[in-house]
């Protein structure tokens, strides 16, 4: 290719992607600045702590913020000993071969099966086989199998960045493996695993499909890990698919929006420190 | 104390063991509830046919797969082109003060729950579509738009650890026969890449078909064969998440049989995906 065409090649592939970076940002920008536009006006504090009258057309969302809690306190509570002790496993106790490869597999296809899957299996399992019913329990039960694979997938960076030197001293001191990995390994991990657990509270925050089906729609208060709930998600899209109040969905987007927001700078900052600290 | 330890280590197994198992109950119960219907009314008859009327007894999901597929090759069509140049722009080409916002951005735009991405759909793209090409607005063509931003951070994240996966000599020893950059990155970094690129693609293609809340707020939910990208459709997600919450008997069945073709294409996918990073691994 002459000189001259390889560089205005070069130059055209360059406007190009920059203008694909750019309009990524954009896109990002408008649809922050659509919600939050129409939906912080709606946000006083008032909103959060009535509850809702009239199907959600007026007073607040405090039932659904509680629901949210509840849901999400109840999936972290399960996947977190099981995803944590999965890295520990992978990491520590297997070399490459075939249980390792058969539990990787597990895994990955699980981060990969869709959110409706989950529900149906949610709703045949917990709710109706188990007899749970439409509960915080099924919908966080649910949830948990959703979020194991990111979990597990954070500890194990989180473990495996852990320099071998911290087992050696362990071990030279007469540490057990499994004192090694309580006492050198895991408290040192924490962090990370730490990060993994808040990236999981944002897609138990975010997720609809899945909970809709095993947690119910009840506006209720709920009163044990029994009741049926709506979650903040589910709120907001029966205000929105139903036309109940387009102000209400507006400002239940916003609230979200502003979790998932704070969720993720925590989760950044967290990661930021924890990997100055580590270099 | 060797007791203790090596009951310890078989509880761990126990443990790591829980994600397979999870898989097999899932499958086990979806296959269970699905397929008495599957075989009640024929495979070919469920999957080929044309109509889904369920008051009349009639289930048959081509016009879902359809659909699915529709919607799927959409956001692909907007989402590699455009999730391949921001990867390329994150690990080559970035200037540190747009990388700052970009990345951000990316990691946002994952972290957005999927019925936020429906609503502004509906509200922003569907009337700006009927305004402006016509048909309902609610459509494949807004459907696959919106999809195509929510694959991003899937076909960004994986194709650019990639990238950056590549060992160095290979950009330098092109830079130094004289390529320029843009050759550099053309000829010899993303097809060096590919294997990644593919799988990067091929999750984002799982994702996309797997979408259900922001699909039921932007495709309009028409059962019908789409004939065109400004058509309303429904995909096979969207057909379980429409219908589940009233769903009971037959219905009911043919919706958890709906999920088991959606299981299946999700599995095979992610076979693929699986068998595609370990031989890169190798």
């Amino acid at each position: 290719m002459p000189f001259r065409t390889r560089y205005l090649t070069q130059g055209i592939a360059k406007v190009l992607i920059w203008i694909a970076a750019l309009s990524t940002i954009a896109v990002m920008i408008l649809i922050l600045f659509q919600i939050l536009g129409q939906g912080l006006p709606v946000l006083h504090l008032r909103f959060f702590l009535d509850s809702p009258k009239e199907m959600g057309r007026e007073g607040g969302i405090f039932p659904t913020i509680i629901g949210t809690l509840a849901l999400t306190a109840v999936a972290i509570f399960f996947a977190t000993p099981l995803g944590v002790g999965t890295a520990l496993f992978l990491r520590e106790y297997t070399k490459e071969g075939q249980t390792r490869s058969i539990i990787r597999f597990g895994t990955d296809c699980l981060a990969g099966v869709p959110s409706i899957i989950f529900g149906l299996f949610g709703f045949v399992f917990f709710v109706i086989y188990l007899n749970m019913g439409w509960s915080i329990l099924s919908g966080g039960l649910t949830l948990a199998a959703m979020i194991l694979p990111t979990i597990i997938s954070t500890a194990e960076e989180a473990i495996k960045a852990i320099p071998y030197s911290y087992r050696e001293v362990s071990y030279s001191l007469g540490g057990t493996k499994w004192q090694t990995l309580t006492h050198a390994v895991l408290p040192n991990a924490l962090p990370g695993i730490f990060t993994g657990i808040i990236l999981s509270v944002g897609r138990s925050i975010g997720e609809t499909a899945a909970v809709i089906l095993t947690a119910g729609s009840s506006l209720v208060m709920p009163t044990s890990l029994f009741s049926p709930i709506r979650t903040m998600s589910v709120h907001f899209y029966i205000l929105a698919r139903e036309g109940i109040s387009m102000e209400m969905a507006y400002g239940t987007g916003a609230a979200l929006i502003l979790l998932v927001l704070l969720i993720n700078t925590v989760a950044n900052g967290l990661l930021n420190r924890y990997i100055r600290r580590r270099t | 104390m060797e007791i203790r330890e090596k009951i310890i280590e078989k509880t761990l197994l126990l443990v790591a063991l829980s994600s397979i198992m999870i898989l097999g109950l899932i499958t086990f119960f979806i296959f269970k509830e699905g397929l008495p219907l599957i075989w009640k009314i024929g495979p070919g008859a469920f999957i080929l046919g044309a109509r889904w009327v369920p008051s009349q007894g009639s289930f048959g999901i081509l016009p879902m797969i359809f659909s699915s597929f529709w919607v799927t090759v959409g956001s692909l069509i907007l989402g590699i082109p455009l999730g391949l140049a921001c990867a390329i722009f994150l690990c080559e080409w970035t200037p540190p003060s747009v990388g700052m916002v970009l990345r951000p951005a990316i990691q946002l735009l994952a972290a957005i729950p999927s019925v936020i991405y429906g609503f502004w759909g509906l509200i922003v793209l569907v009337p700006l579509v009927r305004n402006y090409l016509g048909g309902p607005g609610l459509s494949i063509l807004s459907g696959s738009t919106i999809l195509g931003f929510m694959i991003l951070p899937t076909i960004i994240s994986i194709s650019e650890d990639s990238l950056n996966a590549l060992p160095p000599s290979y950009k330098q020893g092109a830079l130094a026969l004289g390529a320029t950059y843009w050759q550099t990155i053309w000829r010899v970094l993303i097809p060096a890449a590919r294997s990644g690129i593919v799988t990067s693609i091929i999750l984002g293609m799982g994702r996309a078909i797997g979408e259900t809340m922001a699909m039921i707020m932007i495709l309009g939910n028409a059962v019908k064969m789409p004939t065109s990208f400004l058509d309303s459709a429904r995909t096979l997600t969207t057909n379980i998440g429409i219908e589940m919450g009233y769903a009971s008997g037959d219905h009911r069945q043919a919706l958890f049989a709906t999920g088991v073709v959606l299981f299946l294409i999700i599995m095979f996918l992610n076979s693929l995906a699986i068998f595609l990073s370990r031989r890169r691994a190798r």
